[in-house]
């Protein structure tokens, strides 16, 4: 809340004083909205299940440490064996992801090729095609394959990403000039190295954006883990907190777990997202049409 | 992998700049990945929709795959249970995607004003719930509407008003559409106010000068210009509502109103793995894929033409 203050205090009153103040609080009761569950599942974090159902929600309570204890030994730590396997399905699945769309990006970008049109229209029909309808054919090839129930059943559907590919495909065109390509092969420089020293450091910024949806795409992800896999032991957090939500119903003390749960799974990819929120190029998105 | 391999072929022929099998082997993961999870699983959906398993031979037959031309189709489309999901569905996205849209333009609206307050906060505060899951948003907003533990019934009733009934038959749509539209404010608002601040001030500098209101620029000038930009953000929030599966299967969990094929793609679901009928399935995904597609290409369409006519 300390860098907010960028419109100057001279300049403000001169024209029309005080004529912000209605935005100021509409935009602020917006983040109150979008805060107040977030708010809401700290204090709930910090309630023994006793007082979850018996005090107001928006105070604390006296149970924080022994959820977290419970949370923890919950199943022989079976939370902490979810938040590992979404980090290797959105870490390993965005970072490929980023790789394959990079290369097939600069592909199209920098190319000409006969096919090349009919494969950048194939591709953009492939945005369109919603993937979750593809889930359960998915599965029965992923079954077909035998590797179903296993980490690859989730990582492998996960690493094709036509949006990625042509924000990629978009980015090279904007960021990589045909002209240094083509004066590094007269000097004799190699295709490959030719995308690997000069074009994939020129994409980076672009492709940072392109990593960072598909790690939240996979983390967000449900239907394709909740499908592919029947072994509680491999789900991310997603079906986890599901499973611990569905079966609460019966046992109270696991909305305390789910609601810890719920909290800690949060706040990983909400720093990160901070953190990396000036790198993003999000209007990549908004300009991504215009071409 | 190694496209390193595409340097020896195209080294040889000194005279030419254009590389032939270069751009192939950078695309070839892409390509296999594509055909292997893309192509194929549509084409078997596509495969499936149009067999059935029958029982063949009298009494002692074996069930076997063969083949009933539309049959499924036709299933599908007189299915009351899939009209039934498609009219919640609708009924859900008439409440979820115009207030989240409008939301995300007023707020972008906002933020392009010039001193505004705590705009950074803001910004960053309502952008938050994008990485947050759907499950997790369920969860949290599920506990806000669970009658035990609801903090707004809990100051309601305390001030001698009643309960609202957010998991009730009629409640479970307004609570579901704010679970979106919580969710999804934040990503719109950004793609909008990028969208707005890649215009020129020029363009309404003269405007500003000859005394027109903030509020007559942006609707006659800033409006039309993130024109294309609103229909992307419209063409993603209807391909996230026809998605629309994990918070109603999570909300499930604490509400009774939820049923089994509340929305198509739980029935799609429901039908595959929890009453086997893999074709009926294989069908209702066709349809609903190709409704999807006609949709958003009407809309591209849309687009592209008015991007043409502001570019000539």
């Amino acid at each position: 809340m300390t860098a907010v203050t960028t419109a100057p205090h001279a300049a403000g009153p001169r024209r029309r004083p005080g004529a912000r103040v209605i935005p100021t609080i509409i935009l602020l009761l917006g983040a109150l909205y979008t805060l107040f569950p977030v708010f809401w599942v700290v204090m709930a974090s910090t309630k023994t299940s006793g007082e979850l159902f018996s005090t107001f929600g928006l105070v604390p309570g006296t149970g924080f440490f022994d959820n977290l204890v419970a949370l923890s030994v919950f199943e022989d730590g079976k939370y902490w064996k979810w938040a590992l396997n979404s980090l290797i399905y959105a870490g390993g699945g965005a970072l490929l992801s980023t790789l394959v769309s990079a290369m097939a990006g600069f592909a199209l970008a920098r190319y000409r090729f006969r096919g090349r049109g009919v494969l950048f229209t194939v591709l953009f029909a492939g945005v369109l095609l919603p993937g979750i309808t593809l889930a359960i054919p998915q599965y029965f090839l992923i079954s077909a394959l035998g590797i179903a129930n296993t980490h690859w059943a989730v990582l492998l559907p996960s690493i094709i990403n036509p949006f990625g590919i042509y924000l990629a495909t978009i980015y090279a065109q904007g960021s990589v000039p045909e002209e240094t390509l083509e004066a590094a092969r007269i000097d004799g420089a190699s295709e490959w190295r030719n995308f690997r020293a000069i074009a994939f450091p020129m994409m980076l910024p672009g492709l940072v954006t392109v990593f960072m949806l598909q790690f939240i795409g996979i983390w967000n992800n449900f239907l394709l883990p909740f499908i592919m896999l029947s072994d509680e032991t491999k789900f991310p957090l997603t079906t986890g907190l599901y499973l611990l939500l569905n079966r609460g119903t019966g046992t109270p003390v696991l909305y305390t777990y789910a609601i810890m749960g719920a909290l800690l799974s949060i706040i990983p990819l909400v720093t990160l997202m901070l953190l990396l929120q000036r790198y993003w190029k999000l209007e990549l998105l908004s300009g991504s049409l215009k071409g | 992998m190694s496209p390193a391999v595409a340097a020896a072929p195209v080294r040889r022929r000194r005279d030419s700049t254009r590389p032939r099998l270069a751009p192939w082997l950078f695309l070839s993961p892409a390509i296999v990945l594509f055909v292997l999870f893309l192509v194929i699983p549509m084409g078997y959906a596509i495969y499936l929709s149009f067999v059935a398993l029958r029982v063949e031979g009298g009494a002692f037959g074996t069930r076997q795959q063969v083949f009933v031309g539309l049959e499924n189709y036709v299933d599908a489309l007189t299915d009351p249970e899939l009209l039934a999901s498609l009219g919640r569905l609708a009924t859900f996205g008439v409440i979820a995607v115009p207030l989240t849209l409008g939301g995300a333009l007023l707020f972008a609206l906002l933020l392009d004003l010039p001193r505004v307050r705590f705009a950074r906060f803001s910004r960053t505060a309502i952008f938050v719930p994008y990485a947050v899951p759907g499950v997790i948003a369920t969860l949290l907003w599920g506990f806000m509407y669970l009658p035990t533990t609801s903090p707004i019934n809990f100051l309601l009733t305390s001030v001698g008003l009643p309960p609202i009934d957010f998991l009730g038959p009629q409640g479970i749509y307004g609570s579901l559409a704010n679970i979106a539209i919580w969710a999804g404010l934040g990503f719109n608002m950004i793609i909008l106010y990028t969208a707005l601040r890649s215009i020129p001030v020029e363009m309404y500098e003269a405007a500003r000068l000859d005394g027109a209101g903030e509020w007559q620029i942006a609707w006659r000038i800033k409006i039309p210009l993130v024109a294309p930009a609103l229909l992307l953000t419209l063409i993603f929030s209807l391909l996230g509502t026809l998605q629309a599966y994990s918070e109603p299967t999570t909300l499930k969990s604490l509400s009774n109103s939820i049923s089994h094929s509340f929305f198509p793609l739980m029935k799609v679901y429901r039908d595959a793995f929890g009453l086997d009928n893999v074709s009926s399935a294989a069908a209702m995904s066709v349809v609903l894929a190709l409704g999807t597609l006609v949709v958003s290409l009407v809309l591209l369409r849309i687009l592209q033409r008015r991007t043409f006519e502001e570019a000539k």
